[in-house]
């Protein structure tokens, strides 16, 4: 008897599963919507977190846990998060084994700098393009399991769902290929989702095109709990742009950038004045909020825009081309400015999911079989996610999700070669009928542009500052839109090279998973991390210290909550205009 | 009335259809790149005559010029739709697919060939395992710096279709392989199969089928110094091929 598991995307969680699950023998289908080495994770920028203390500056995995337990508003169940932190530094050390391109000091050791939230220098980083070089080492070492014969790729596949037995176990999935629209299914006795974000959502973001989150809200429509969907990152730094909002990564606060605008004809450095424990370098969530402050309700913003300064020109031009080149080329090659002379105009923008598909310490969403790991699920940030946290995450999820899916599958009394082929062939079908009936769409509204809607009054109204009047509005656009999805029309186009059609299909489970986001932060009085509501300023501990779990219902979303395992740290008063206190590890 | 960029798209629904040119004409707004030009049209797929027709294929996915998804041909040079500005483009604007690889639909194409070439070359290195075994090699600055040079190819296909000699006829694998093999080489654990890498190089399609025209170092967006690793290699390959035969 053989074990199959199958791997869904080939970003660092997808790969680092696979690799996982090949080197120890196993067999792997690894799916993704683009060859792997165009997934989103070769867009991050600034680097990657571990406490390998290169500095001498009295770093520790104590520090970088309690730093992200902080920095994360206590919601995130602690015991987890102290592991993926553990074994950060081994992480690191396996990619540099993998010949990753590590900046490195003069004596050759792997270099480090800072990124907001931490107080030592922790971030590993390769230039500007620590993702892509990270995803590049690991497609690689897949590619050398697929030579050995243990990996078969297909890419440009698209997952649509999965297959579950009478008892509700996941026993594989049904796919599209990407080229012909044909449906395939692929039975498994392990599935891991490793599907990224879904920055798409809010219709323009800093996130890839492809993240559109559709494959895990999907499955939270067929029946997987979806956890604190609310909670959305927005970042502090991006170029605006009609197709992208382009992100200027958080190394540049961390190699000495600072932000500004001018008050009285003079510039105001408003971080370094309000947080002068933290100045330029506080975490995403606060900074975010300070330059809406300064923009929305100060109006001080670049020209009276919503822009700030985020100014690199008094830094070395040598060391900004040693650290920061890749950043700096996206803003000379989309603004036509060189940031090593005139100050970038930068504002915030939707970035990063914090909430995604529940799972269990082993991985395991609700669903026994179905595991994930990556963006797409929500176990390592809490209420806010620190710079260079996400790729180890990422990695690290994968490295636990793969032994598991293996362990859960050995333990599986019956394999999926031993159900009826019935069972899969009704998936299929299923399948088959869904792109059926969408290409028999023949209605006035356009996909995109019902797609942009949605992003707009997601984007105003479910980010940065949140109301109750608003977030109702927005659940009941929502609704609307859903109304107006049957009356879309998808043109006459063949199967062949449609987009069209796919296209189509993702928008359903997003503007599910909208009402998800929305409803979550509604319901959420208080205002935690990423998540704020001027009506409820305050943490509520004594209510809100709680996984907000969301199960479909064909009504809508219903909500749950569960409580926060707080193992380690005992929740305390989050502010980054003093020095944090110290804890200490219980031993 | 507001401005409107003409663009004029070469079309083609699969691999056996004729192709022809379709114009368009998108409103413009400052700072209009290709990609977000792309999106207008398909929000609204209406050709320049007024007439209703099936919104254009393309490929895309981070716009920022790192995945490489979005290249074709603009304006009769291989690049990213994300980074071509149109305010830096001569007008009326002309999208085309890469002719180097099969076609799909449109503007898309199909690279895999590509990925299949960084398998033939066994671009990766051989570690032992993924468990804890502590840091890797020491590396300098200087050896670093060359190293992130070539490893920020993302596999667009600019060089393969600027390269003569990549064609339908040839099995040519083109420079972007072979920079990776460079890549890969000249790291201190690489650099223990650099053998085998060399080996894949001296086969069939390998190194002795570039003619040496230069033009892929010019059109890498990335500006990786290919020519300079073709160059290393040709020498490399040859070294050990002399070494194979009198060596032992
Ligand atoms: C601009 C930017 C910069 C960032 N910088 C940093 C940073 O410096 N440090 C840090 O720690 N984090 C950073 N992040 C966050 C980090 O990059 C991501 O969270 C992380 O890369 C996600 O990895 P992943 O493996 O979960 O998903 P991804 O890399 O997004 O991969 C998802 C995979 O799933 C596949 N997929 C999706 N849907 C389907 C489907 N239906 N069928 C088949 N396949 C599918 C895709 O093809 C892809 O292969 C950044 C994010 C952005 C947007």
């Amino acid at each position: 008897m053989t074990t199959k598991v199958i791997v869904v995307g080939g970003g660092l969680a997808g790969l680092m599963s696979a690799i996982k699950i090949a080197e120890s023998g196993h067999k792997v289908d690894l799916f993704s919507l683009v060859p792997c080495k165009r997934s989103h994770s070769v867009c991050a920028q600034g680097g990657i977190n571990a406490a390998v203390n290169t500095k001498g500056e009295g770093d520790s995995t104590w520090e970088h846990f309690d730093d992200t337990i902080y920095g994360g508003d206590f919601l995130a169940n602690q015991p987890p998060v102290k592991n993926m932190i553990e074994a950060a530094p081994s992480i690191i050390y396996l990619m540099d084994r993998m010949g990753v391109t590590f900046n490195r000091t003069t004596e050759g050791f792997i270099d480090v700098r800072r990124l907001g939230g931490a107080k030592y220098s922790r971030t590993v980083f390769a230039g500007a393009t620590t993702g892509q070089q990270l995803i590049y080492a690991l497609d690689e070492q897949v590619r050398r399991y697929e030579d050995a014969g243990l990996v078969r790729r297909y890419e440009e596949w698209e997952f649509l769902s999965i297959v579950q037995d009478d008892e509700g176990r996941c026993r594989g999935i049904v796919v599209q290929d990407l080229k012909n629209l044909e449906v395939q299914v692929f039975p498994a006795d392990a599935v891991i989702m490793a599907t990224g974000g879904l920055g798409m959502i809010f219709g323009r973001s800093t996130n890839s095109t492809i993240n559109t989150g559709s494959a895990a809200a999907g499955l939270y429509q067929q029946g997987a709990i979806y956890a604190n969907g609310e909670f959305i990152q927005v970042h502090p730094s991006a170029i605006p742009g009609r197709d992208k909002l382009r992100l200027m990564s958080e190394s540049i606060r961390g190699e000495g950038g600072r932000v500004w605008v001018y008050k009285d004809g003079k510039p105001w450095y408003f971080l370094e004045e309000w947080y002068p424990a933290y100045g330029n370098m506080v975490p995403r969530d606060i900074a975010t909020r300070a330059i809406f402050k300064v923009c929305v309700d100060m109006k001080l913003g670049v020209d009276g825009e919503n822009k700030v300064y985020l100014d690199i020109s008094h830094l070395d031009p040598k060391e900004i081309n040693r650290k920061l080149a890749g950043v700096v080329d996206i803003y000379e090659k989309f603004v036509g400015d060189d940031p090593r002379k005139v100050p970038m105009q930068t504002f915030p923008a939707v970035h990063y999911s914090m909430g995604g598909l529940w799972v269990d310490y082993d991985q395991m969403t609700n669903i026994p079989g179905l595991f994930a790991a990556g963006e797409c699920e929500y176990q390592y940030h809490g209420a806010n996610r620190l710079g260079g946290n996400s790729l180890v995450a990422a990695i690290y999820a994968g490295m636990v999700a793969g032994p598991k899916a293996i362990a859960y599958a050995e333990g599986l009394s019956k394999r999926s070669e031993d159900l009826p082929p019935s069972l899969f062939e009704a998936a299929k079908t299923r399948e088959e009928k869904q792109n059926a009936a969408i290409f028999k769409m023949e209605g006035k509204e356009n996909p995109y542009k019902l797609h942009q809607e949605l992003g707009e009054w997601m984007l105003e109204n479910v980010t940065v500052v949140r109301y109750n009047d608003r977030l109702k509005a927005t659940d009941e656009k929502i609704q609307e839109l859903i109304e107006r999805y049957h009356n879309i029309g998808v043109g006459n186009g063949a199967p062949w090279g449609n987009q069209i059609v796919p296209f189509t299909r993702r928008l359903w489970p997003m503007l599910h998973l909208a009402r998800v986001i929305t409803l979550g932060a509604l319901h959420r009085n208080e205002s935690r991390g990423a998540h704020y509501k001027p009506d409820f300023p305050e943490r509520d501990d004594e209510n809100w210290l709680k996984t907000t779990k969301a199960g479909f219902t064909p009504d809508g979303p219903s909500f749950s909550y569960e409580p926060v395992d707080t193992a380690y740290i005992k929740p305390r008063q989050r502010r980054y205009d003093v020095a944090k206190e110290v804890t200490m590890a219980n031993v | 009335m507001s401005k409107k960029i003409t663009f004029i798209i070469k079309r083609c629904d699969n691999p056996q259809a004729v192709a022809y040119w379709e114009e368009f004409k998108v409103p413009y707004f400052p700072k209009m790149n290709v990609v977000a030009a792309l999106m207008e049209i398909q929000k609204n797929p209406v050709n320049a005559k007024g007439e209703a027709t099936t919104p254009v294929a393309w490929e895309c996915n981070c716009l920022e010029e790192v995945c490489g998804a979005c290249t074709m041909i603009i304006n009769g040079t291989a690049r990213q739709a994300c980074s071509a500005l149109v305010d830096n483009l001569a007008q009326p604007i002309r999208l085309a697919p890469l002719t180097k690889f099969p076609l799909v639909r449109d503007l898309v194409v199909d690279r895999q060939v590509m990925f299949s070439n960084l398998r033939k070359v066994k671009a990766w290195i051989d570690i032992d395992g993924t468990y804890d075994m502590g840091p890797g090699p020491k590396i300098s600055q200087n050896v670093q710096e060359a190293a992130y040079e070539l490893s920020k190819c993302m596999t667009c296909g600019c060089c393969m279709e600027a390269c003569p000699n990549v064609n339908s006829k040839s099995k040519f694998i083109g420079p972007a392989a072979i920079a990776q093999v460079d890549l890969v080489n000249s790291h201190p654990t690489g650099a223990f199969r650099k053998e085998a890498r060399l080996e894949a190089l001296m086969g069939e399609g390998g190194i002795a089928d570039c003619g040496n025209a230069q033009n892929c170092a010019k059109a890498c967006p990335k500006e990786i110094p290919l020519t300079r690793s073709i160059a290393k290699l040709n020498r490399e390959t040859s070294a050990y091929a002399l070494k194979k035969l009198f060596g032992k």
